[in-house]
């Protein structure tokens, strides 16, 4: 195990640490802004073609949806608890968990996956390439561009956080992190759940309400 | 009194490599300045070329599309790679830590990541000059640029949002910093107005950034995928664009301001050699300004066709700005009032920063009046106010604070009749540039055209000639600035008696800043 030797400009590891959450924090304001502006004007235009919304709805399966958001509440789960592990000096449990966390990412691609194929295969295709016929609305291509926008936008941020997450494990397999020292893993956890919450949004918008 | 062989952070790692790899954020504040300055000859490359072209009207040596894209790269190029990396990430880089008795900002790493985010942004936005280019202006309206046949587009605006990322790495490395690596004894009112002016800053670069951020994805999209959120003809709303775009591009010219007035703060006090009068208005007033610009930006969209509830609104809440601004501006003046002023090139860009600041605010409140900007909208009028206040404000603070701390940074003295020579060619230079374009705009002048009536050529040929003497006056500050860079006179630690911390240390500082742990306990302008 080695340990981890705070950098120079901080008095001791627990003055690293709290600046370190403080600039993850920081952070995931960005990305709640960000992510903000797509539902501001995921509003105005619900707003202005309620009809063309609720249409796009009815091409969504909300049973998918659902597993998907209890897929990723259970991730949220198993990443808290292997932080628990690190706080706890038991780096087996917590590479363990992060392994979880990182499967139920991957079945949540793998949904992802399927849900969009189905899609394509209607030609609900982003954009200039949204083929679809049967529209009964007007710019029913409208609500397709906010469906794949947000949500690819939302699962690149999955992989990038199955990325990160691989990168913390590596690290938890190799004994770096222990109860004095687990700021990554804090870290990663942070942005996972806010990546998390922001599906717990985008489900009811785009799949529950018509 | 230092010694200019002792170790310090410029001569302690050699070569090249050590500064691409540096984590010293001294050091990568000096490569910002390098970066800036070479971004900023470009940018004024360009304003050359508009400013010669409508020297006298008619077509001269550039086509309108050629102009209309000299205007974009000028635009583009002076927002995002000049003022918004600017004096945060210059001199913010170097004297934040500095200033708060820091050894280092909180995350240095982060802090090299923001400069190669920054030059990635500037290489991918100048790819664009080796396709058809961009003429949308910087603004990049849609639709037009989504419509626009120049296939430039999509590089600058990438371009764009990686620089954004690197404003965004900067502004939460400073909050951070900020909270966390003060000296002790140092509390949020002991610390400089710098420290202040960065902070609101970096609030505003947290909060406004990553909204323009995915607006220009979204506009990536749409010229890509054809999404149709601001196509009008898919349904989507191009005000919308506008709105998000100016829910940034607002509260970023206070984010140039802002630092700047920081600036200002501390070289009015140092040279009257009086304590800085109304620290906490200042303070409050900063602070203000960032939040109160927030909740301005209809004020750009008068004419979109916004709902004249929205105009009212927006116009009310954009004269309360001159409140805050206008108290730092007598708090300032107040400063110098009875003090023993010393009048060397820091103060006099300080001085010209006043002059020039207050025009630009004044005519600011022209353009927040609803019923005068009906006629003043898209003239030089507009060009001219913006130019005021951040050309005015902005360039002339950074080089007051350049003047300033240039002996800090280099451990060595400008020579001062040549810095003061620099400013009279800048300040009059500046004046002479902009000042008729008040006039231009006021006879209906509209902005953004390569060609005008007649009976405007006399201001115009006035004009280019005072952009002349301005860009003379920059060679003159960076030639003065290098020289005493190159073999300038040994400074000493603390040449102008200033009081922060950053004095308190060597002339270059050494690597760590300080050879103690520093402590506070008085305010930061308190004379002994």
């Amino acid at each position: 195990m080695t340990a981890h030797k705070h950098a120079h400009h901080f008095k001791d590891a627990d003055h690293e640490f709290s600046a370190s959450k403080m600039g993850v924090w920081l952070f995931l304001c960005t990305e709640i802004v960000m992510f903000g502006v797509l539902f501001v004007a995921y509003f105005l235009y619900h707003h202005q073609y309620p009809a063309t919304f609720a249409e796009g709805a009815t091409f969504l399966d909300w049973r998918m949806g659902a597993l998907n958001t209890v897929v990723l509440l259970l991730s949220s789960f198993t990443m808290a608890i292997s932080i628990h592990f690190c706080q706890k000096n038991d780096s087996k449990k917590a590479v363990l968990n992060l392994a979880l966390t990182l499967v139920l990412a991957a079945v949540f691609m793998v949904v992802k996956y399927l849900e969009y194929s189905h899609k394509f295969h209607l030609g609900l295709y982003p954009g200039q390439f949204f083929s679809y016929q049967g529209a009964e609305s007007a710019n029913l291509a409208l609500y397709f561009s906010f469906y794949f926008l947000m949500t690819g936008l939302h699962g690149l941020h999955i992989l990038i956080g199955m990325g990160v997450i691989t990168w913390v494990l590596i690290r938890a397999r190799r004994g770096d992190f222990n109860s004095k020292y687990y700021t990554p893993v804090e870290g990663v956890g942070l942005f996972w759940h806010v990546i998390d919450l922001i599906w717990i949004f985008l489900f009811p918008l785009l799949y529950l309400v018509g | 009194m230092s010694n200019l062989t002792d170790k310090n952070y410029l001569n302690c790692e050699k070569g090249l490599w050590s500064w691409l790899t540096t984590l010293d954020h001294k050091r990568i504040g000096v490569m910002y300045l390098i970066s800036i300055v070479i971004f900023a000859t470009l940018g004024a490359v360009f304003s050359l070329l508009l400013r010669y072209e409508l020297f006298s009207a008619g077509k001269d040596f550039l086509t309108a599309l050629q102009y209309n894209k000299v205007m974009t790269y000028h635009g583009a190029i002076m927002t995002f790679m000049v003022l918004v990396p600017g004096i945060p990430a210059v001199l913010g880089n170097i004297l934040l830590p500095l200033q708060i008795g820091a050894k280092d900002v909180a995350f240095p790493r982060l802090n090299l990541l923001s400069w190669y985010c920054l030059m990635a942004g500037a290489l991918i936005a100048m790819i664009s000059l080796f396709t058809t280019g961009v003429d949308t202006g910087w603004t990049f309206y849609a639709p037009y640029s989504i419509g626009s046949a120049q296939s430039g587009t999509v590089f600058v605006v990438l371009g764009a949002f990686v620089m954004g990322l690197a404003s965004i790495l900067t502004g939460l490395n400073f909050i951070a910093t900020i909270h966390q690596l003060r000296a002790k004894g140092m509390t949020f009112m002991k610390m400089p107005l710098f420290v202040w002016g960065l902070y609101a800053t970096s609030i505003i670069q947290i909060v406004a950034t990553p909204v323009v951020g995915i607006t220009l994805l979204l506009l990536v999209a749409e010229r890509l995928l054809g999404v149709g959120i601001f196509d009008p003809k898919l349904g989507g709303d191009p005000i919308l664009f506008q709105h998000f775009f100016w829910f940034y591009s607002h509260p970023v010219v206070y984010l140039m301001v802002l630092p700047g007035m920081g600036v200002i703060s501390e070289v009015v006090s140092t040279f009257s050699k009086k304590v800085i009068f109304g620290y906490k208005a200042i303070v409050y007033a900063s602070v203000a300004i960032a939040g109160v610009g927030f909740l301005v930006w209809g004020h750009h969209m008068f004419v979109s066709g916004q709902s004249d509830w929205a105009g009212v609104l927006f116009s009310f809440i954009t004269m309360f700005v001159g409140i805050p601004t206008a108290v730092k501006i007598f708090n300032w003046m107040t400063t110098l009032y009875k003090g023993s002023i010393e009048f060397r090139t820091p103060l006099l860009f300080a001085l010209g920063f006043l002059f020039v600041f207050a025009i630009g605010g004044l005519t600011g409140l022209f353009l927040a009046t609803l019923s005068t900007d009906m006629h003043f909208h898209d003239t030089y009028f507009v060009v001219s106010h913006f130019h005021y206040t951040m050309v005015g404000g902005a360039v002339m603070a950074t080089f007051a604070g350049l003047f300033y701390w240039w002996p800090k940074i280099c451990g060595r003295m400008y020579h001062e009749l040549s810095g003061q020579i620099g400013f009279a060619f800048v300040f009059i230079g500046f004046n002479v540039t902009f000042f008729p374009q008040f006039i231009l705009g006021a006879m209906g002048m509209p902005r953004r055209y390569f060609d005008y009536l007649p009976e405007f050529e006399h201001l115009h040929a006035v004009s280019t000639v005072g952009s002349t003497i301005v860009n003379i006056g920059m060679v003159i500050v960076f030639v003065t600035l290098y020289r005493a860079w190159k073999n300038g006179e040994v400074a000493g630690d603390n040449p102008w008696g200033g009081t922060t911390l950053e004095w308190q240390t060597t002339s270059p500082p050494p690597h760590e800043n300080f050879t103690k742990e520093m402590e506070v306990s008085g305010g930061p302008y308190d004379r002994p």
